[in-house]
């Protein structure tokens, strides 16, 4: 890990290994001038100011990269998917022409159409495969996990995962449904059989498929996948998401059970639903943590779902939502790390059991969407970071004027006392640059003031 | 004895409500009389959702027992008197989206007030609205959206069918990303925050209310 006496360290001074680690990444940036990187250096620093609650410099304006970067070069979204140059290029215009304080990132929504073309993917349609040219890519909801399928997942997820789950969701790997659990393999001659399908053509049709998929996936990460590093040298600009995970109930309802399947379980198994989401927890905790060791970069980005306002009753929030999830950011920080959270939709109901949580303080920041930010900043402020909310509908319908007049009233209202940064409240598909532009601008301005 | 049924509805007791059914109709009570009971409940679900005591997964749940109990009415039932009686929505999330979760609760809310629902499904491309909303004579077309990139078919949809001589079908819109901002900049007529709204908006304009 980043020491070698990483176990006997307390989650505070994980931290600071961690934070230590993002800025010596600054060595392998090949800046294209100093004064480059001291503005990628400052940027960091105000991440980090703000993160432990802070006053920064200025507020940091951060954007939730999405489709706008095709919209704005006039690609289309499927090209987005396919034409890597051309993909490449249109985020680095953005980059180029948006002077954000991170990196305007393929992370959110842009993957690699060709190596989901080759495995077939079934669970998402994209542009191109499923969707309009012009349609962001979106999850085809189905029970893709069956609600008799609760103690199989149990027994062991992993088995489940691979053999089930995998199989279901890209066509191309059925024939995995073959094989016996790995956990099978303790010694000879036992094993024997284990190897047996891979002599099938069926199996060896879908080890080609998947050589063809690795290729694929290394065209992309050297292609689209490598413009947040040249974003950084170019422009000083940090990625700030190292690692993702997910609640485990989400884990569960946004792409195993489905939407309506997650809500009818709370009525129909409600036990079983619990036991998965406690099952998930240590997975989810791993994922969120291996992918910071990697990047260096020691935040994890989560985005939830289906705790916002509405989608559960308060009594459900805290009995099938929060304590799993709580248990992840826990699990997370104790590891040194940051947790991101994305509060998609509404979570005004929520903001309380957020406050009297016992999260350290300082250690999670939390982006809101559809929320009233001064009860944001009544709740969380001096506690935690907070984040949002520049409506993505005003970035479609308003005028530049209008987003000057937000960002004004919005940081008056919330960004006085620091621990605070400036980020529109979803993804940014579409939006009029004009109105992007006016953000950053008013982000600036009044963000100098506080 | 007559609120026993809408109160294991309300309370989303899912088997008692099934089993409640069964015997009434097994005592040879008027079927007619059982979907009333479930449709008092349904409403019931319906204003405590209003009112923040219920949410979407109730609205889900009630929906799916709603379902149930009509199929296990249907063979007693040759057609539902009364149902429709308000006018005829059609209803479709927009082109692009393929989001319907939102689009089926509206529906089944509608439904239950009493309106003739035709319901296109999702990714309904502008011209199917127009056409159905002509064949069938509607007195609304509801739209319904998740993406904000669905909010530029919505106008597109909007604009086509205010070229289309549909003078006498009002347009709602809804969806996550919709706001009154959202309906000047679409030309729709109004929205509804959730299910709920979207019916109370729907009687406004077609009477009920």
């Amino acid at each position: 890990m980043f020491t070698e006496d990483w176990d006997k360290l307390t989650p505070d001074q994980r931290y600071e290994e961690r934070m230590k680690a993002w800025f010596a990444t600054e060595a392998g940036i090949p800046f294209v001038s100093d004064e480059v990187r001291d503005a990628w250096r400052e940027r960091v620093q105000m991440l980090r100011d703000v993160i432990e609650l802070r006053k920064p410099k200025r507020v940091p304006v951060l954007p939730m990269g999405g489709f706008f970067a095709a919209q704005y070069s006039g690609l289309t979204a499927r090209e987005l998917y396919y034409d890597y140059p051309k993909a490449q290029d249109a985020y680095l215009k953005v980059n180029a022409d948006f002077d954000f304080d991170g990196a305007f990132s393929t992370f959110a929504g842009v993957f690699p159409g060709e190596m989901y073309d080759i495995l077939d993917l079934k669970l998402v349609s994209w542009p191109g495969h499923g969707t309009g040219d012009d349609a962001p890519f979106q999850y085809n909801e189905k029970e893709w996990m069956k609600d008799d399928e609760y103690d199989l997942l149990l027994r062991d997820p992993s088995d489940y995962w691979q053999r089930v789950y995998l199989p279901r969701i890209f066509g191309a790997l059925e024939p995995w449904s073959m094989l016996a659990p790995f956990t099978d393999i303790w010694e000879p001659p036992i094993n024997v059989p284990t190897f047996f399908p891979f002599s099938l053509p069926p199996m060896q049709q879908m080890l080609e498929k998947l050589v063809k998929a690795g290729e694929a996936a290394g065209r992309w990460i050297m292609g689209p996948g490598a413009v947040d590093g040249q974003v950084a040298a170019a422009y000083g600009r940090p990625g700030f998401f190292g690692g993702a995970a997910k609640a485990p109930y989400d884990i569960l309802g946004d792409t195993l059970r489905g939407t309506r399947g997650i809500m009818l379980d709370k009525f129909r198994r409600p036990e079983k639903v619990l036991e998965a989401c406690e099952r998930l927890v240590p997975l989810a905790i791993d994922q969120g943590r291996r992918g910071c060791d990697f990047t260096k970069v020691p935040i994890v980005f989560m985005p939830l779902h289906k705790g916002a306002d509405g989608f559960l009753s308060d009594a459900d929030f805290h009995k099938f939502y929060w304590p799993t999830l709580k248990a992840v950011i826990k699990g997370l920080i104790d590891e040194g790390l940051v947790v991101w959270l994305f509060a998609e939709g509404g979570y005004d109901t929520r903001l309380q059991a957020i406050a009297e949580s016992d999260i350290p303080r300082g250690r999670t920041v939390w982006l809101f969407d559809a929320t009233d930010m001064k009860e944001v900043k009544r709740h969380l402020g001096g506690f935690q970071c907070f984040a949002g909310n520049v409506p993505g509908g005003l970035l479609i319908a308003g005028t530049p004027a209008d987003v000057d007049d937000y960002v004004k009233r919005l940081i008056a209202d919330v960004a006085g006392d620091g621990g605070y940064l400036l980020a529109p409240g979803v993804v940014t598909d579409e939006a009029k640059p004009e109105c992007v532009r006016a953000m950053i601008e008013a982000g600036k301005r009044y963000g100098a003031q506080i | 004895m007559k609120d026993e049924l809408t109160n294991a509805v309300v309370e989303l007791r899912e088997d008692d409500a099934l089993a409640i059914v069964d015997r009434l109709l097994g005592a040879g009570a008027d079927p007619i009389g059982i979907l009333d009971d479930s449709k008092r409940a349904m409403e019931v679900i319906g204003e405590k959702f209003a009112c923040g005591e219920a949410f979407i997964p109730e609205l889900i749940m009630a929906g799916e027992i709603m379902q149930e109990i009509s199929a296990k009415l249907r063979p007693h039932l040759a057609n539902s008197p009364g149902s429709g009686a308000l006018g005829v929505v059609v209803l479709g999330t927009v082109e692009g989206d393929i989001h319907d979760i939102g689009k089926d609760i509206v529906a089944t809310m509608l439904d239950i007030a009493g309106f003739e629902v035709v319901d296109l499904g999702v990714d309904v491309k502008v011209q199917r609205f127009i056409e159905v909303a002509r064949e069938q004579n509607a007195g609304i077309i509801a739209m319904s959206c998740l993406l904000t990139n669905a909010i530029d078919a919505m106008k597109r949809t909007v604009a086509a069918t205010r070229g289309a001589g549909l003078d006498g079908t009002r347009i709602m819109i809804g969806g996550a990303p919709v706001t009154q901002q959202i309906v000047a900049y679409t030309g729709a007529d109004g929205f509804g925050k959730d299910a709920v709204e979207a019916v109370e908006l729907a009687k406004t304009w077609l009477g009920g209310a």
